[in-house]
């Protein structure tokens, strides 16, 4: 390891919490943020109500420095399955957090609209509309729902939330993360607090038997992984939070990619877009949704925001889940991983990094560095299909991924993926040969309709069963034909949301 | 008490809509659920290791690695329990920890604790456990076939059935499924135990029945009621599940708390609670039915088969009210019923809001929805065809004669406000223009009974102190779920003392202040504790009154109770002046209340009587759309009347029918409870089992309460029942969807409950 790539160590894990900076050694790093609020501080307003970031009774907001440094950005996550050493520079925002003998103006606007009933997933809520008050001045309907979709209310049906939500920016209250209304900016002395953390150092955390390595660049990260060959890498923690609170894993050593600054950026080229390993799906979304607008109601549904919020595509790829959403649509835009290692860096097609169920191509020491997706040419139609259950915040029965070219009057390039089929996301090559060269036809359609049968084997589960996946995942093939041939079939995810 | 409603409305906290209680807590993080309440010095954590099979006779339970694992201090099975190994409400039938035989996947077969919750869970996998596999039966008919009950098949009868269905001219006979459903209650099960000196025991428990915790957990513990104080402030979240299941969690804490010596907090995982606890029971209905031209029936036979799993709990309850229910808002003038109460290889089925009502009142639903189709009418036509009468027609089968029957005005207002007919116009246009959305809609009615089905549960007791100060505490036997009881209650008292809600502390349902108390369940948490605490209040204030005109030389007309004053004669007293003086004169300031409801009275071997003493009503219109290449759907519009009688707190009981109407469409549709064949629950968690989340709220929402609708009979203030009703408006949404995927080709698709994209599709494909 040469000197020069290496930034100073530290074995304390630095946050900042009600204006008091948090500094904590000799923990478990597996120790979840939602333990330690409610465990070891016994600050019990944040709830558990499933530890594993599907009902939002934990909800917290984090707030960062924005890159200008100017101001702080409020995200809401999933306290129940954030590991306690990604605060680390953080500044952590809980319901007790909002009043200071008045209440904050969420809270006013949920008493004042009967927005609570058994009140346990209240504090969840407070800290979803939280982070939405400090990011969006007025939000649509459906920006509600989006923001609160995170967030399971069992008692009222969600009716007076949502009134909440837009009654929160008339409350009269004040809001202590601003200096005042009239510069929208937060105290000057919170964003010192956070300055004076952020030393860039990396975090070498020991407790316990335990390793866990928060690396800050690249050549560190590759470093950490070649000296610790069984690390588990750790991204935005959505899965493996779940390995530790439900599967009770012990993971003896975590690499924790969300502070190698090099992972962390999104690129527009000419030519393609470049997403970092450890960027968030929130931060990649608006670049994904500028140039890939098909893509939009597979990301809306693809997980709740504070999922998105700490979750990245670089770990679902990585994961490789087969239900994993994202790669259906990354794999018909060609998307190429670049896997790196001490050793260097290789790439390779998405569509050839899978080889059997949650086996990848992925060698010791080796890391996802980042996603790179060819822009589509005009002459590209693309569309992403998602069926699940419910609509927001659902694991998907199938979700399937069409890109056609169609030239003087025949498919010229055709790429169909789907998730939730076989073992693997997969391609279906015999339903996209059935389409090549041809023209677009009902017939035509019918036979990749066909093809699919050879193309897959899928399974029965509580999700849904085998017929049906087959069955629904034909259809989306007629439903592209429809949506291709001038017949759009609105999605009913929209349909009469707009009203 | 009727004539204070004359006074004017300012001055009465009755009628308003006052905030939750909690409400200013609750989005600041400081209510306190039982796992907020602090930790006593030396706590253990417990967790319970499970049968991995759905039926099995334990040959070994190895628990060395688990005794010998980090932090833990204690392993307890069977036999370690002093007293009755049962924690099962009715029967003894349902063991706390499996003595031989392991009767469901999930089923506890010890507990262990330990210094840290983790400690105690993973020690809990490290079991060895040896199974001699024995047949497990995983499926409702099967159950039926072989004759598994958990209790005897029940039969209910009126006219002659069987001659009126062959005499009709039509006739259909169909079998349909509804599905079960979790109660999903954010704060999952949990309970503390303290030992207290002399044998003593407190328990801090979540849980709907405070009384039948304190009862199981003396019996286990082999010691009495009197040694035992169950509390609970409040839970997050119930709507049933915390009605008899509670139990099992504070047992198990209080076992190991004597086991140990020291506090033990057992507080279950979210998958284990939804694998460890009953949920709502699953049915097959078989119906036959004869009816005429316009869709009257003549005669309907129903076999009504429910998954109870294994064992009794409340399963013979929730199944007399399916048998209840399946009237609906109709008159069955020829009915036959049978009941079976199936035992499967599955965990144990409990309460849910409505109790059995929801199940039978989707079969008869089903049924008019059916013979609508059949006919090739509009279901509303039949539904109106078949609605009991005022003056005749109006007994139902389980002889009640109904004396507050407003369905037919509820329906006309809500055919009219909802713009019916010209949307059912509208709808048909779309459908014949799109070929792949579709889009339907569906009126359902709601009458729901209003008492226990058990006479003797219909009773409350409640007590209030006055302190020196005019302050007030106001202790019932109520539990609060969320559901607003406590302000509903303190809103009774207030206005009985004339003060203002603000003046009362509400406090925790506490065994040891109101002994007794049947469950917060059934609806009628503010009619019987309501009316038990204005009787409480009632006394005390009849003493100050009978003071005052001691005092003041004044004659009781001339003492008022009103806005935080009690005025007598011409003076005008502060509340708490009048306190003081009262204490001064040693008059007691501190009473019980106690109410039982009155009229109610049924034969459970006849299944006759009065066992309702009146009911609540509503309807609701629902318009969804659906994708038939996928089977995906959205709820697009819906209007709701509900009757509450005259509201204690409009704000309060529109909450409840808001949730309840949400949670009954999300059980028709997302909600899917899902066992592999291997007995396994597959949808365990949030990530599997979907409840209804903000967006599929209908973004044009109408709720209103029926007006000028005092209750008939005498409740509180003439408000009436709202915990459970609403729940069932939720069916219009099923039918809505039902309607939506039906066509002149395929009128009557076979779509069971709960319509997920795949039954909708499937359904459709049917066609």
């Amino acid at each position: 390891m040469s000197a020069d790539s290496q930034s100073p160590r530290r074995d304390t894990i630095r946050f900042v919490l009600d204006g008091e900076v948090h500094e904590l050694r000799d923990v478990d790093p597996t120790r979840t943020v939602l333990q330690y609020l409610r465990e070891d501080l016994r600050r019990t307003g944040t709830k558990e109500g499933c530890a594993e970031g599907d009902c939002g009774a934990c909800t917290v907001a984090l707030a960062e420095l924005n890159p200008d440094g100017d101001d702080l950005d409020v995200r809401a996550v999933n306290a129940c399955i954030q590991f306690l050493p990604t605060l680390d520079g953080k500044e952590l925002i809980t319901v007790e957090s909002l009043s200071d003998g008045n209440l904050h103006p969420v809270q006013q606007a949920l008493v004042d609209e009967h927005a609570s009933q058994c009140g346990f997933c209240t504090p969840g809520f407070v800290m979803s509309l939280f982070a939405l008050y400090k990011t969006n001045p007025s939000p649509t309907r459906v920006e509600i729902d989006d923001a609160l979709a995170g967030n399971l209310c069992r008692c009222t049906g969600y009716r007076p939330i949502v009134a909440a939500a837009q009654a929160m920016y008339s409350q009269s209250g004040e809001d202590w993360l601003r200096q005042s209304v009239a510069d929208q900016k937060p105290p000057r002395d919170r964003i010192e607090r956070l300055e004076a953390i952020a030393d860039g150092g990396m975090l070498v955390l020991e407790a316990g038997g335990r390793k866990f390595y928060a690396p800050t660049t690249i050549d560190e990260l590759c470093d950490a992984l070649a000296e610790n060959a069984n690390a588990t890498l750790l991204a935005g923690g959505t899965d493996i939070g779940l390995w530790v609170t439900k599967r009770h894993a012990e993971l003896d050593c975590v690499i924790y990619v969300g502070r190698v600054a090099g992972l962390s950026v999104t690129i527009v080229r000419d030519d393609h877009v470049e997403i970092g390993a450890a960027v968030t799906l929130s931060d990649a979304m608006p670049v994904l949704l500028e140039e890939f607008p098909a893509l939009e109601e597979m990301l809306l549904r693809y997980a709740s925001p504070p999922i998105r919020n700490a979750a990245t595509f670089g770990g679902n790829v990585a994961n490789g889940s087969p239900i994993g959403d994202s790669m259906p649509a990354l794999m018909v835009l060609g998307a190429s991983l670049k896997l790196r290692s001490k050793s260097g860096s290789r790439e390779v097609a998405l569509d050839e990094f899978y080889h059997d169920y949650m086996v990848n191509d992925l060698k010791d020491g080796e890391f996802l560095e980042s996603i790179r997706i060819p822009l589509t040419s005009p002459a590209d139609e693309v569309r992403v299909y998602k069926i699940s259950k419910r609509f927001d915040q659902d694991i998907s029965a199938v979700c399937g991924a069409f890109r056609l070219r169609i030239s003087d009057g025949v498919v010229s390039e055709a790429a169909i993926a789907f998730g939730g089929m076989a073992a693997i996301v997969k391609r279906a090559q015999n339903a996209e040969q059935a389409l090549l060269g041809k023209p677009l036809t009902h017939d035509s359609v019918e036979a990749a309709m066909q093809g699919l049968e050879d193309d897959f084997e899928p399974i029965s589960d509580m999700r849904s069963t085998a017929d049906y996946r087959m069955r629904v995942a034909k259809n989306l093939l007629k439903r592209l034909y429809l949506d291709l041939t001038g017949d759009t079939v609105q999605s009913v995810y929209e349909y009469g949301r707009q009203a | 008490m009727d004539d204070r409603r004359k006074e004017p409305l300012e001055s009465r906290a009755v009628g308003k809509s006052l905030p939750h209680d909690s409400a200013h807590l609750h989005v600041t993080g400081a209510a306190a659920y039982t796992d907020d309440l602090p930790e006593p010095r030396d706590l253990l954590h417990i967790a319970v290791g499970v049968s991995k099979r759905p039926h099995a006779r334990i040959a070994k339970l190895g628990l060395g690695k688990v005794a010998a694992a980090p932090g833990i201090v204690a392993t307890m099975t069977a036999a370690d329990i002093p007293g009755a190994n049962n924690f099962g409400p009715m029967l003894a039938d349902d063991p706390i920890l499996v003595e031989e035989t392991a009767e469901y996947v999930g089923h506890p077969l010890f507990a262990v604790a330990g210094e840290t919750v983790e400690q105690a869970r993973k020690a809990a996998l490290l079991a060895d456990v040896d199974y001699e596999e024995l047949d497990p039966i995983l499926d409702i008919r099967d159950a039926v076939e072989r004759s598994s009950f958990v209790l005897p098949t029940e039969e209910l009868s009126r006219g002659d059935t069987e001659q009126a269905i062959e005499g009709a001219k039509h006739r259909l006979k169909r079998r349909v499924r509804c599905g079960g459903q979790d109660q999903f209650y954010l704060e999952g099960h949990v309970a503390m135990a303290l030992p207290q000196e002399d044998g003593g025991m407190l328990v801090y428990s979540s849980t709907q029945h405070p009384d039948e915790v304190q009862m199981l957990v003396a019996k286990c513990t082999g010691r009495d009621a009197k040694d035992v104080v169950v509390i609970c402030r409040r839970m997050g979240g119930a709507f049933g599940g915390k009605e008899s299941q509670a139990a099992l969690i504070a047992c198990t804490a209080a076992l190991m708390t004597v086991k140990t010596g020291r506090p033990c907090k057992f507080r279950l995982d979210r998958d284990d609670d939804m694998i460890i606890t009953g949920k709502r029971h699953d049915f097959v209905i078989d119906f036959d039915v004869g009816f005429d031209d316009d869709g009257l029936i003549a005669g309907i036979d129903f076999e009504l088969a429910s998954r109870c799993g294994i064992s009794a709990d409340l399963s013979g309850p929730v199944n007399d009210r399916t048998m209840f229910h399946v009237d609906n808002a109709y008159f069955l003038e020829n009915v036959h019923i049978l009941s079976h109460r199936c035992k499967t290889n599955t965990v144990s089925n409990t309460a849910f809001r409505g109790f059995g009502g929801p199940q039978g009142m989707f079969a008869i639903e089903y049924v008019i929805e059916e013979i609508a189709r059949t006919l090739g009418k509009d279901p509303l036509e039949v539904r109106r065809r078949n609605f009991y009468g005022k003056d005749e027609r109006n007994v139902t089968h389980y002889h009640q004669t109904i004396e507050d029957n407003v369905i037919e005005e509820i329906v006309e207002q809500l055919v009219r406000d909802s713009d019916y007919a010209d949307r059912r116009e509208e709808i048909r246009a779309f459908n014949a223009e799109n070929s792949v959305l579709k889009r339907g809609m569906a009126l359902t009615p709601v009458k729901f009974g209003i008492s226990f089905t058990a006479t003797l549960l219909n009773q409350a007791g409640a007590l209030v102190h006055v302190y020196k100060d005019g302050t007030v505490h106001l202790n019932h036997g109520g539990t609060e779920m969320g559901q607003g009881l406590y302000i509903k209650v303190a809103q009774v008292v207030a206005d009985e003392f004339g003060i203002s809600p603000g003046r009362i502390r509400i406090t925790a349902a506490d065994t040891s202040k109101v002994p007794n108390a049947s469950a917060t369940a059934a609806s009628s948490g503010s009619d019987m504790n309501g009316k038990a605490a204005q009787a409480a209040a009632a006394k005390i204030r009849t003493r100050m009154t009978e003071f005052a005109c001691r005092h003041f030389g004044v004659t009781e007309v001339e003492v008022r109770f009103e806005a935080d004053h009690v005025h007598v004669g011409d003076k005008r007293l502060e509340f708490a002046e009048l306190v003081q003086l009262a204490w001064a004169d040693r008059i007691s300031l501190s009473a019980t209340g106690y109410y039982r409801t009155p009229k109610i009275h049924y034969d459970r071997a006849t299944f006759s009587g009065r066992p309702f003493f009146y009911y609540a009503y509503g309807a609701a219109v629902a318009e969804v759309i659906v994708d038939t290449l996928t089977g995906e759907n959205r709820i697009l519009r819906v209007d709701i009347i509900h009757d509450c009688g005259d509201s204690l707190n409009p704000a309060i009981d529109l909450g409840q029918i808001e949730g309840g109407f949400v949670q009954g469409a999300g059980w028709l549709t997302s909600e899917e409870i899902w066992w592999n064949d291997a007995g396994e629950l597959g949808t365990h968690a949030p990530s599997t089992y979907k409840i209804p989340t903000c967006s599929d709220l209908a973004p044009d929402f109408r709720v209103t309460m029926l007006e000028n609708a005092s209750n008939r009979e005498d409740t509180i203030y003439r408000s009436k029942a709202v915990g459970e009703p609403p729940l069932m408006l939720g069916l219009s949404v099923f039918h809505a969807i039902r309607d939506a995927i039906a066509t002149d080709a395929n009128p009557t698709p076979e779509l069971d409950a709960p319509a997920t994209p795949e039954a909708v599709l499937t359904a459709w494909e049917g066609a």
